[in-house]
Formats: C-alpha cells, sequence, structure tokens
C-alpha cells in the first residue's frame, strides 16, 4: 500500500517536471531572442540614433514612418475589424455570416507576401500610381481587419446573455444596447485583440517592402515613399558594413520596446475607473 | 379604456412555441393594477414563458412564436405598429440572477436607463436615483459608495439594485421572473417586502416556484402545469379552498 502511494507521489512530481521542462524550452528562444538584440542593440543607442535622419546615421524617419503606419491602419483596421465582429456576434445568426466567418478566417492565413503583392499591383500601381503610405496601410489594414473581426467576436460571445437582456428590458434600443453596454462589457477583450493586431502589423515587412518601399529622409507626404522599422532592419541587415548591420540591431530594439511600451500605456488607459 | 375591473394586463387565448414545442396553451389570465399577481407551478410548466410575453422579451429567443393577445391598458402590444422597445419600458423585468451592468458603477447602473433610453430630459439624475434607491431599499447600505462597481455588491443587494434600475423609469407593471431564487432567506425576506411595498405605485407579477413565497406576497395566484393554466384567482382561494385537484396536489406537496 505504502509502495503504492510512493509511486503515485513519483508519478506527480514525474508530471510536474515534465510541465515545467517544456516551458523551459519553450522560454529559451525568446529569452534569447531578446538578449541577443539587447546585447547587439543598445550600443548604437543614442539621441542621434532616435533623431537623425537615415544620411546622419539615424533611424528617426523608420520610427517615425512605423508611427504613421500604425496610426493608419488602426484608423482604417480597427472601426471596420470591430464593427464585423459586432455584426458576426450580435447579428451573425445566418448563413451568410458563417460563410464570412471562413473567409475570415482564411483571410487570417494568408502569407504577408500575398497580401503586399496584392496591394502593390492594385493600389501602387492601380491606384495611387506612387508607393506611399496610404499604400501600406491598407496592406496592413488587411491583415488587421481579420484579426481583430475575429478577437472581437469572440469578446462579445463571452458578455452573458443575460447582460444584454437586463438592457433590452428597459426598454433599450438593440443598437445601443450593442454599443453601451455590450461592447463596454467586452473592453477588455476589444483592447486585446486590438494590441495584438497592432503587435503583429507592426513587425511585417513583406506588406510594406513592396508598398512604401523605404526612404531615408523623414515623411515625405502621403504620396511618397516612406520609411518603417521592420523594413530599415530587413534593408540593413542586408548591406555589407558592420556600422549599418549595427543599425538594423538597434532598430529591432527599438520596434520591441515600442511594441512593448503602446502595450503598457493602452493596458493602462483602458483599465476600469470603479473601485472595487 | 377596458379599465372596468382595475385590470391592468390580460393576455387572450395566449399560445406560444419555441421551435415545435408548444409551451402555452390557450392562456386568458388578467392581471389587476396595483395588485402583486403571482404564477406558480412546477419546473417547466411555462411560467418564464408567460411572463416574457408580457413585455415582448420572448421574441428575442431564436425560433420562440406566439399567437394570441397581451393587453396592457386594453390595447394589444402585439399590434404591428407596437414598438417593442416602448413596451419595454411601461412593462419592466428583474430577473431570476442578478444582473446589474458589470460595468457601470452603482450610481450608473440606476442611472443606465434614463441615459440609454434618452429619457432624462428635464429629470434629475441625482434625485432618481436616490428616489430609485430608497424604494428599493437600497440607499441606507449604499449612500457612501455609490462609485462602486455594481456587482462588488452582495447578491441581494444586487438583486435590489436591478430592482431599483427598474423603477427608475418609472414604469407601470413591474415582472419579477423567480426574484429570490439565487438568494439566501435573509436577503429573500428583504425582497419580498419590497415586493408587497411596490404595488403601491406599481402593478406586480412575479414568477416563483415557492409556493410559500407566492402566500406571502401575492394577491392573486396562477397555477401552471406543463403550458396550461389550471386555476387562477385570490391568493388565499387558490391556498385554502382549490377548486382543481391538480392544484391542491401541486399546494401540498404531493408534486412539483
Amino acid at each position: 500500500m505504502f509502495h503504492g502511494y510512493k509511486f503515485r507521489k513519483f508519478q506527480n512530481k514525474l508530471f510536474y517536471f515534465l510541465c515545467l521542462l517544456c516551458v523551459v524550452i519553450a522560454v529559451v528562444p525568446l529569452a534569447s531572442i531578446l538578449l541577443e538584440v539587447i546585447i547587439r542593440g543598445a550600443p548604437v543607442l543614442s539621441i542621434n540614433f532616435l533623431t537623425a535622419d537615415g544620411l546622419h546615421g539615424g533611424i528617426g524617419p523608420a520610427i517615425q514612418g512605423t508611427l504613421i503606419l500604425i496610426g493608419l491602419t488602426c484608423l482604417i483596421g480597427v472601426p471596420v475589424g470591430v464593427l464585423s465582429g459586432v455584426y458576426l456576434a450580435e447579428y451573425g445568426n445566418n448563413k451568410y455570416a458563417s460563410s464570412m466567418r471562413s473567409i475570415n478566417d482564411v483571410l487570417t492565413q494568408v502569407p504577408s507576401i500575398v497580401i503586399g503583392i496584392t496591394a502593390f499591383s492594385v493600389i501602387v500601381i492601380g491606384v495611387t500610381g506612387s508607393f506611399s503610405p496610404l499604400a501600406g496601410a491598407i496592406a496592413l489594414s488587411f491583415m488587421m481587419i481579420p484579426i481583430i473581426a475575429r478577437t472581437t467576436e469572440e469578446s462579445l460571445k463571452l458578455v452573458p446573455n443575460s447582460v444584454r437582456e437586463a438592457s433590452l428590458a428597459l426598454g433599450v434600443h438593440k443598437w445601443r444596447t450593442t454599443l453601451s453596454i455590450v461592447l463596454a462589457s467586452a473592453r477588455g477583450g476589444l483592447v486585446t485583440g486590438t494590441l495584438l493586431a497592432v503587435a503583429r502589423i507592426a513587425g511585417e515587412t513583406a506588406p510594406i517592402l513592396l508598398t512604401i518601399l523605404g526612404n531615408s529622409y523623414f515623411f515625405q507626404g502621403f504620396n511618397a515613399p516612406m520609411d518603417a522599422l521592420p523594413l530599415r532592419i530587413f534593408l540593413n541587415s542586408r548591406l555589407p558594413s558592420p556600422d549599418a548591420q549595427a543599425l538594423a540591431w538597434g532598430a529591432a530594439l527599438i520596434l520591441i520596446l515600442m511594441v512593448l511600451s503602446l502595450n503598457i500605456i493602452v493596458r493602462l488607459a483602458s483599465r476600469g475607473r470603479l473601485k472595487r | 379604456m377596458n379599465n372596468i375591473n382595475n385590470e391592468k394586463m390580460q393576455s387572450v387565448n395566449l399560445n406560444a412555441w419555441f421551435g415545435q414545442k408548444q409551451v402555452l396553451k390557450n392562456i386568458n389570465l388578467s392581471v389587476k393594477a396595483n395588485a402583486v399577481t403571482a404564477i406558480i407551478g412546477p419546473s417547466g410548466c411555462g411560467k418564464s414563458t408567460f411572463i416574457r410575453t408580457l413585455n415582448r422579451m420572448h421574441e428575442l429567443v431564436p425560433g420562440a412564436k406566439m399567437s394570441g393577445q397581451i393587453l396592457l391598458d386594453g390595447q394589444d402590444i402585439y399590434r404591428d405598429d407596437v414598438d417593442p422597445v416602448q413596451i419595454r419600458r411601461r412593462v419592466g423585468m428583474v430577473f431570476q440572477k442578478p444582473n446589474p451592468f458589470p460595468t457601470m458603477s452603482i450610481y450608473d447602473n440606476v442611472a443606465a436607463g434614463l441615459r440609454l433610453t434618452g429619457a432624462k430630459k428635464g429629470q434629475d439624475l441625482d434625485e432618481v436615483v436616490e428616489r430609485s434607491l430608497k424604494q428599493a431599499t437600497l440607499w441606507d447600505e449604499v449612500k457612501d459608495d455609490l462609485q462602486k462597481s455594481g456587482t462588488s455588491i452582495s447578491g441581494g443587494q444586487q438583486q435590489r439594485l436591478c430592482i431599483a434600475r427598474a423603477i427608475a423609469l418609472k414604469p407601470e407593471v413591474i415582472l419579477m421572473d423567480e426574484p429570490c431564487s439565487a438568494l439566501d432567506p435573509i436577503a429573500t425576506a428583504k425582497i419580498e417586502e419590497l415586493i408587497v411595498n411596490l404595488k403601491e405605485q406599481y402593478t406586480v407579477v412575479i414568477v416563483t416556484h415557492n409556493m410559500q413565497q407566492a402566500s406571502r406576497v401575492s394577491d392573486f395566484t396562477a397555477f401552471l402545469y406543463l403550458g396550461e393554466l389550471i386555476e387562477f384567482g385570490p391568493t388565499r382561494n387558490i391556498f385554502e379552498y382549490p377548486k382543481n385537484p391538480l392544484t391542491e396536489k401541486y399546494i401540498t406537496g404531493e408534486f412539483g
């Protein structure tokens, strides 16, 4: 009997350590990437590096470009994505919506280079006639919309029906219930979904390579090529000079820090203000 | 106005279905103004469905259908030109599980109806919130914590908050769908006291599976069984001199 107990205890420990081991295996590559980027990127950080343009050894245009891209993409992607999610969750009890759902899922899986080449041939060649931040933002919002639509739908479905009923029973119209009650209750999920999408598109290279092209100068207008961090990393890492490569490492570090701080700021700003 | 007998609401030949399943069969029942009408019956007898037809919440469930009439002050609330949203403002509802809006403070929960329906014109919100919470006998317990989350208080307090939220809109009728079934005996006693007070100003319809509760709070009682109205009358008659043997069996606890 005691022998059996010891064996079970051993099994228990064994399982625990297996889980722990897997966590370590999962964390090692992540930590080594971070470490590598910090070790190689930190030495090049300086005021000049952050603010100067490409001709003076800085990545200012890339930082500015990435911020512009994130802003423009959110401007297109967040309203379209959130409202599509609202449709799927609140009105999507029909065949049309379920096919929308699978198209949406397919769109999430489309390789980003395909989105890039599509945006290039349709928007850059067909509409704007030049590489531009607008073309880049449109390409990136193609990636953002399905992610946000999906996470919005999922988080709206988590809002208990009793909350909807409470509002409808007060004589509140359905649209008002959805906007003021359901979306507010799902706020946490919406913010998480948007942040995930932003983190994803901030690091995308292929779609912007084919749409904004890159630029050594600061913002030149909505119809001119622009720079962005992932693009700078990609272009500089292919240059032979060690200085240019160091710049790429610095840009990588800044990109990571930017996504991280955006995360923290948005989370702090969207936290509920109610006392518990 | 069909108000000769002081009838606030009436169901006329009411039938209701979920998909193919008929859950209410030809219900004819009158709800008297400024009285408490209790609907009793075993689980699945159609009590909740009945009460939800009274403010057109029934039709929100996918697959739900109904036929017949529900009269509010003699007017059919299912006529084509009637906006269900307007009906729900006149006929408020309190649910089985307390469901305050989770993102709102206590104050905002009570004010929500007025704000979201655009009915707050010319009304002092502070005053409405205070009056509603006092009527719901919750004011003294929360008056210093109005900015706390509506879900941070106890279950019984949350249910009284939901009642305050409903009466802030000054409805004519208040429907209660087993309002005490998720509460402890002390919280239940408070709500029952409140229900008796509410009938001075409102017409109350309460669904309950607790027969003692029905006999304590109600003036009229309807007994539903398998979707049919078995017996309806003054509460004392139903509990002391039931006419139908089925009613007698149910209230003496032989089944249910």
